[in-house]
């Protein structure tokens, strides 16, 4: 099984060398740190950059660069700043190549939930909503199965929507799947996890 | 053209008016015009509508309007971070409109540019579709959104030129422009005013052609969440 750090190193080798890339809040986030040596990529964050820089170091925060999870980070030299509806334009337009997020759940079909439960707290979509639509491919990293032990990639999703049809693969704890015709397909296993063990933890279609 | 106001209050003087609609630039705490909220929570005005991507936090941004009622409804994108925000919402004494951020700020960008509404895939398939025109272009489905024009505009800049000249600074431009650009008067604060023709008119961010009055202020910009790595 794979711990957050395998699965953002596994998504890590999905980047190819100058893709523009928008990681998500959370294990996403972490793939920057496993980005392959000479692979130059330039991360996205939607509040109005491309070619995001690491965090800075105590005393450098500036209060005036931050990323979409509004935290303090640096530029790079090869930094670019523009405004909320330049920035969503590249995203909407298929500028960007790829997404890589976390979801509440993944539907066989590609549908993708992860920013609201229905009677708890809802903070709002953010950005999510405008990235799953708009980006050429999206990347969804989770946990196969929820806490209590049930499957997160659904025959339909039972949460509120953020896109439909949306998703085109799948990073989980116990390996990798795709969303083709028909259904999910296997693509690799995580270490030390079988295909069977995939199969039982997974109530969407699988059709390999 | 006398575009520079020595305070706040002075530049907000007559634009103001109970159940007025208000967009305001800024991202969490980034960029956010902070002086010009102090100045609308001490003039009073109520009812407001503002279209803002978030609601501040409980003592900063549009967190004090929400602490002193004066706020009716919200059109933002992502509002977690506001304990009274929540407590008045989960209450029904404020409404809250959720929009996609990239479809926000495109209401906010198209208002200013004339067009009254526009077709996005953003939100098709969703409850955010509900009740919207659906439209196929090419064998995809669209949703018309429409755009959101402001009676007024307030947000923060970096520096001004005495003609409304506006540079942002890193990622403080993010909804500024946009905006901006959505209101019948946009009022800009800015950190520093500066005469006409010391800025550089090739790297001008915003013309003054958005900005009506303008305003210089010390600002605190406060940090949400500084995060740090540590020295190598």
């Amino acid at each position: 099984m794979w711990d957050r750090d395998q699965m953002a190193a596994r998504a890590a080798k999905e980047l190819e060398d100058g893709m523009y890339v928008n990681l998500g809040i959370g294990i996403p986030t972490l793939v920057s740190n496993y980005i392959p040596e000479g692979i130059n990529v330039m991360l996205q964050s939607e509040n109005g950059m491309l070619g995001m820089g690491p965090f800075p170091l105590e005393g450098e925060e500036d209060s005036d660069l931050i990323n979409a999870g509004k935290q303090t980070i640096t530029e790079l030299p090869q930094t670019a700043y523009f405004d909320s509806a330049t920035s969503f334009g590249m995203i909407r337009g298929g500028k960007i190549a790829m997404a890589i997020l976390g979801a509440m759940e993944v539907a066989e079909n590609g549908d993708l939930a992860n920013w609201m439960i229905p009677g708890k707290l809802v903070k709002g979509m953010g950005g999510a909503m405008d990235l799953v639509s708009g980006v050429g491919r999206v990347i969804v990293v989770m946990d196969h199965t929820n806490k209590h032990g049930e499957s997160k990639l659904l025959k339909e999703c039972t949460l509120p929507l953020t896109g439909k049809s949306v998703v085109d693969r799948i990073i989980t704890n116990l390996g990798v799947l795709d969303v083709v015709s028909g259904g999910l397909e296997i693509i690799e296993c995580a270490d030390g996890i079988s295909d069977q063990e995939i199969r039982s933890a997974t109530e969407a279609k699988i059709v390999n | 053209m006398q575009k520079v106001y020595g305070t706040a209050g002075e530049a907000l003087k007559g634009l103001l008016f109970d159940g007025m609609f208000i967009a305001s630039g800024g991202f969490g705490l980034c960029g956010i015009p902070e002086i010009l909220l102090q100045a609308i929570k001490d003039a009073g005005t109520k009812d407001l509508t503002f279209a803002s991507n978030n609601a501040g936090v409980d003592d900063f941004g549009i967190g004090i309007l929400l602490e002193s009622r004066q706020v009716k409804k919200m059109i933002s994108s992502y509002v977690g971070e506001n304990a009274e925000f929540m407590r008045q919402y989960l209450s029904a004494e404020l409404e809250l409109e959720f929009n996609p951020q990239g479809t926000l700020a495109e209401r906010m960008r198209a208002a200013g540019c004339g067009i009254p509404g526009f077709y996005t895939k953003t939100g098709v398939g969703t409850i955010i579709a509900d009740g919207k025109e659906h439209k196929d272009f090419n064998g995809e489905t669209y949703i018309l959104e429409e755009s959101l024009f402001a009676d007024l505009s307030i947000i923060k800049a970096w520096k001004a030129d005495e003609t409304g000249n506006l540079i942002f600074r890193k990622t403080a431009r993010n909804f500024n422009p946009p905006a901006a650009m959505c209101g019948k008067v946009c009022v800009v604060e800015v950190e520093e005013i500066v005469p006409t023709g010391s800025l550089d008119p090739d790297l001008i961010h915003l013309p003054g052609i958005y900005v009506h009055r303008i305003i210089q202020g010390d600002h605190e910009k406060r940090i949400e969440q500084r995060t740090t790595r540590p020295a190598a």
